[in-house]
């Protein structure tokens, strides 16, 4: 046998590589058994990525149908709560090309609560059964309220109310939430480095003069 | 007494040496401010959440009660700066860059200053730290020297953990301020007071207090008052080369003991803490006198000033009023800034009280501290890096805010950056660095809250599925159960009228007894509503007969009526009759 092998190089070498693969072959179907991830890793990572708003403006019930989506090859621009920068991040992590945001109307940018205006309430509890993250409270025929931390401002609160008692509000600016303002960075003209209140005065003196 | 010991190389990295401008408010001797006719303390002085009022509007206060009280660790407590009368709870503007609101109790005074009884340990020699972390913790006490960390929670870290090194910040490096200064010259018992009750506290191995070399008086006013004090054989006084920024915690301990705080860690990751003078005379006055924090020492100073020094301010007085009293000169002044040059912020209006956080009050004229030109692009000199305390890049960490790349200026460790302000001050392009380190800071923290409101908001969103989940799988569950009670039930009935068919012998005698009484029920039936219609024809007949208008044919219809229901009944009668015989 070591001899027929000796003697035909060709056959020992089919025989080697062959053995080779059979091996590898082995191992990969062992690991495929072994390491076996339940659910799709990437949807996992893409619903990191989207705000949760769960406002369902892409037209899916909640941001992790979206991310389900959005791994079977839907567009990454439908999510308006996210802006550009989700959109960007989406087409980092998938390697693809970042696109507008796709918004019948300009999004605002400034984070806006629900807030229910309590002495029109008729306690008819629409706006519970709407709340996608149980962020308000109450109970039939009794008034109703926000719970604001909890609150992400998707608006799906407010088509289902029959009394329109309820508002979207920007948050409150508080000390807490305050952050120092980006400088207005090189070569800027001096009016930019003045505060908002004395820029309006400038203008009017610039004006005068 | 020991030595002193002289420290001639600075063992941190950079520094740099601006002009103190020192002397412009350290040639008068301490002096006491003017009692004020209406305090505003906002709830919010400290580091945490609010205090919550334990005080109404219409209520008077005596001098040092507590007003406002914070339950958590992380909270300090709100004392009545001066006796008189709660006219207010309500949001004032703040000392603060943005110009925001806290809510504040604001305090009309009567002129009186009585002050209020508060509990004292003047034998805290013999005191625990169960009787001193409360009194602490009730006096209000917060750090002095910038942060304004609450005491109580930096020292229960510190017993928790157990310190090597107990560091005494009295280096004050910022141009300008004195504060410190002054009140080493002025108070050094208290000091020293405040010191001794720390190392009966805590127990550290060394006692350090690190000092400037141009401080000659502050240190002469400590050595003289050392002798005969409760820290005498274990205080080591320190002389520190003038470096700015050397009174920076973490500059300071790396000064003293050599080591370096982790990046991310707390001075008591190295058995190290450290506390400001200021807050260790405070904690004495707390302790011994049992007033808690209702005065510091602030510094007033800048050419805009016709008298510049250093004042014993009320908390809540207000920052115009303690101006006039200084001798502002408005044509002058270009702006007010708190704190020094290096890490101050420009006050956008002088209607706000005195914090727990001020030290110093600066009015420079516009030559002396002129506005920074405009910003021009970064030209790679790299002499931001050499005078980096932090040892920090601080160019690169400049390009990374700029262009909001987040993730690797956090990488660059953004966050190690002190904002001392010493690579913006020697930027020869006029790049406001510290700004840029600001704002980065101020986003990335804004987005990692946000993330972390997202995945709450996730987890509440899953919940609610679930739930929905578990409700329709428990109404399914009813249904079928119900589904399967009627089937059965079905069934049951199904099974017992084949036995029926089968069996009929067996049964026949109780089927003859149940078909005999429905019978006899049917009849009755029968002949009470026989007996009805007799009556109703009866009636019915009488009425016609009695009414006027009533036709012939009509009342003998009504007859016939009568008699087939008469019929009727005896029918009825005569079938009951039999089968009752049968």
């Amino acid at each position: 046998m070591l001899e027929l092998l000796v003697n035909n190089p060709v056959l020992s070498a089919l025989l080697a590589l062959s053995g080779l693969a059979l091996v590898i072959g082995l191992l990969l179907g062992f690991a495929q058994v072994k390491f076996h991830i339940e659910g799709d890793p990437l949807v996992e990572k893409i619903d990191q990525l989207l705000p949760q708003t769960q406002c369902g403006q892409c037209g899916h019930p909640g941001c992790r149908p979206y991310a389900e989506a959005i791994a079977a090859g839907e567009a990454i621009n439908k999510c308006p709560p996210g802006g550009e920068t989700t959109i960007q991040a989406l087409a980092d992590l998938l390697g693809r090309e970042p696109l507008p945001l796709d918004a019948e109307e300009g999004v605002s940018s400034d984070k806006k609560v629900a807030y229910i205006r309590e002495e029109e309430c008729i306690g008819c509890t629409k706006c519970i059964q709407a709340c996608p993250v149980d962020a308000i409270i109450g109970a039939p025929k009794v008034m109703h309220t926000v719970i604001m931390d909890e609150c992400t401002g998707c608006d799906l609160c407010v088509e289902p109310c029959p009394v329109d008692c309820i508002d979207m509000l920007p948050l409150p600016s508080e000390l807490q939430n305050w952050h120092w303002p980006a400088p207005p960075g090189p070569l800027a003209p001096p009016q930019a480095r003045l505060i908002a209140s004395d820029q309006a005065e400038a203008v009017k003196q610039e004006a005068q003069a | 007494m020991k030595d002193l010991l002289i420290i001639e190389k600075t063992r941190f990295h950079g520094g740099i040496h601006p002009p103190e401008c020192k002397d412009l408010s350290t040639r008068q001797p301490l002096q006491t401010a003017a009692l004020p006719d209406e305090v505003v303390l906002p709830l919010g002085q400290h580091h945490g959440n609010l205090a919550k009022p334990l005080v109404k509007p219409g209520d008077s206060v005596k001098t040092g009660q507590l007003l406002a009280r914070n339950e958590q660790a992380s909270g300090a407590c709100v004392h009545a700066s001066i006796s008189g009368e709660v006219v207010a709870i309500e949001p004032r503007p703040v000392p603060h860059v943005s110009g925001l609101s806290l809510p504040a109790i604001v305090l009309h005074s009567d002129g009186q200053d009585e002050a209020f009884n508060n509990p004292s340990l003047p034998c805290w020699q013999e005191a625990s730290a169960e009787e001193l972390l409360p009194l602490i913790q009730s006096s209000g006490l917060v750090g002095l020297g910038g942060a304004v960390f609450p005491t109580r929670t930096k020292l229960a870290g510190a017993l928790d953990k157990g310190i090597d090194t107990l560091i005494i910040n009295a280096a004050e490096c910022e141009p300008y301020i004195t504060a410190d200064d002054l009140l080493m010259r002025s108070r050094p018992q208290a000091l020293l007071e405040g010191i001794g009750i720390l190392q009966k506290l805590l127990k550290p191995r060394y006692l350090l207090l690190g000092i400037e070399d141009n401080k000659p008086e502050a240190l002469q006013a400590l050595q003289e008052a050392l002798p005969g004090s409760a820290v005498e054989d274990e205080l080591q006084l320190c002389v520190l080369p003038t470096r700015y920024p050397s009174g920076g915690e973490k500059q300071l301990i790396q000064l003293l003991t050599g080591k370096e705080v982790p990046s991310g860690g707390l001075p008591l990751d190295i058995g190290v803490l450290c506390h400001n003078v200021g807050t260790l005379a405070a904690l004495a006055d707390a302790v011994v006198k049992g007033q808690p924090l209702i005065e510091r020492i602030v510094t007033l100073t800048g050419k805009a000033l016709r008298h510049p020094g250093n004042y014993r301010v009320r908390i809540g007085t207000s920052v115009e009023k303690l101006l006039q009293q200084a001798g502002l000169e408005t044509q002058q002044s270009s702006r007010v800034i708190v704190g020094g040059p290096m890490m101050g912020f420009t006050l956008p209006s002088t209607q706000v009280p005195v914090s727990k956080a001020i030290n110093c009050l600066l009015l420079p004229t516009a030559e002396e501290l002129p506005l920074p030109g405009p910003e021009q692009p970064c030209i790679r000199c790299g002499r931001c890096e050499e005078v980096c305390p932090a040892q920090l890049l601080p160019q690169q960490l400049y390009f990374y805010a700029a262009h909001q790349a987040w993730s690797q200026a956090e990488e660059q460790q953004l966050f190690d950056c002190i904002e001392c302000g010493a690579c913006a001050w020697v930027c020869p392009s006029e790049i406001p660095l510290v700004q840029y380190y600001r704002y980065a800071k101020g986003q990335i923290r804004q987005l990692n809250a946000d993330a972390e409101k997202a995945e709450q908001a996730r987890l509440r969103f899953e919940a609610r599925k679930e739930r929905f989940e578990q409700e329709a799988k428990e109404k399914e569950a009813k249904r079928k159960a119900r589904a399967e009670a009627a089937a059965k039930v079905a069934a049951a009935k199904k099974s017992k009228q084949e036995e029926a068919d089968e069996s009929p012998a067996a049964s026949s005698a109780t089927t003859q007894d149940a078909a005999d009484a429905k019978k006899l029920k049917q009849l009755k039936v029968a002949k009470a509503a026989a007996t009805v219609a007799i009556k109703k024809a009866e009636k019915s007949l009488s009425n016609l007969q009695a009414s006027a208008d009533a036709t012939p044919e009509q009342i003998s219809e009504q007859q016939q009526r009568l008699a087939a229901a008469k019929e009727q009944l005896a029918k009825a009668e005569a079938k009951l009759a039999a089968a009752e015989e049968g």
